[in-house]
């Protein structure tokens, strides 16, 4: 029996009792905070990035676009964005979801799932019937949660290759 | 991929502990429901008490509960105590231009197991199950 270094998975203390959370759609003034969130998760800030991802799912957004944010107590905690692609890669009409973070200090309260939920809803009224998402196989942390809300592997799969100079 | 004994031995023993935390399970019980010999799986069990995953509890009613974060530990976290999850597979000895290459492939299947069995906590274990047992009985 292999015998490895101990590591810890300890039980984490119960998380405080959660102020009332709203999923609604984003507004220009949530930018900053999405921006913060954004920021402090990959370390790298994207303002530009973050500004035309506003204004093409946020302000005038075309049907099937969504970028929902998490409220609480009058912060944003956490944003959501996808969008129903057709006939991506041959594949009928489904709903991707691209991005999502939670405030690293509101994590295990089920933000993230209310989000998901709510664009999941929201792709269904779009009239699609599968949801996919593609990130990092180093992303644990979001790879786990997508994992614990019941999503697989799919039937695709992503290739890649650097180009010569 | 194909488990190891003590990995499946351990995973089975680790959802029976996650299902109800607060539980006290020995050994037996555990070796009996899966069949399986009591004296490996306490070699199993005493390796997770080792890792912190599980706590021995003792006197009457004695046996291990569950001391770790269901919705943070991962199956490789468990599998990985117990044998190497697609470390560095060399086709070959690696010396000729067609093993290394073969062994370029290989690494990628063994990055995807590792990334898989990553993604998967003892939770959405559970939730698997369950969802098992529903589409099981929506069959019936």
């Amino acid at each position: 029996m292999a015998k490895k270094k101990a590591e810890r998975f300890d039980q984490s203390p119960a998380a405080p009792a959660p102020a009332p959370l709203t999923i609604r759609p984003v507004r220009r003034g949530d930018l900053e905070a999405v921006i913060a969130i954004d920021t402090q998760v990959t370390g790298l800030e994207k303002r530009d990035y973050w500004r035309s991802v506003y204004r093409r799912y946020g302000e005038s957004a075309a049907p099937g676009a969504q970028f929902l944010v998490a409220e609480s107590a009058g912060e944003v905690v956490g944003f959501i964005i996808g969008e129903v692609r057709d006939w991506e890669f041959g594949a009928p009409p489904c709903g991707w979801v691209f991005a999502i973070d939670v405030r690293p200090d509101a994590r295990q309260s089920g933000i993230g799932t209310r989000l998901l939920e709510s664009i999941l809803a929201g792709f269904r009224r779009a009239g699609v019937r599968k949801v996919r998402t593609m990130l990092a196989s180093d992303n644990t942390l979001i790879l786990s949660f997508f994992r614990s809300q019941g999503m697989m592997a799919g039937r695709f799969i992503p290739l890649e290759m650097d180009l010569d100079e | 991929m194909k488990l190891q004994r003590n990995s499946l031995l351990a995973l089975y023993s680790l959802v029976e502990f996650a299902a109800d935390p607060t539980r006290h399970i020995s050994a037996a019980e555990i070796a009996q429901k899966y069949d399986v010999s009591p004296h490996h799986l306490a070699k199993v069990l005493a390796e997770l008490a080792r890792a912190g995953i599980v706590q021995s509890v003792r006197g009457v009613g004695g046996g291990y509960r569950f001391a770790a974060n269901a919705r943070r530990l991962t199956l490789l976290d468990v599998i990985s105590r117990f044998e190497d999850v697609g470390d560095g597979t060399t086709a070959g000895n690696g010396r000729t231009p067609a093993d290394r290459a073969l062994s370029l492939v290989l690494g990628e299947i063994d990055e995807m197991t590792k990334a898989t069995l990553k993604s998967i906590t003892i939770a959405t274990l559970l939730r698997l199950m369950q969802r098992q047992s529903d589409s099981a009985a929506a069959a019936r």
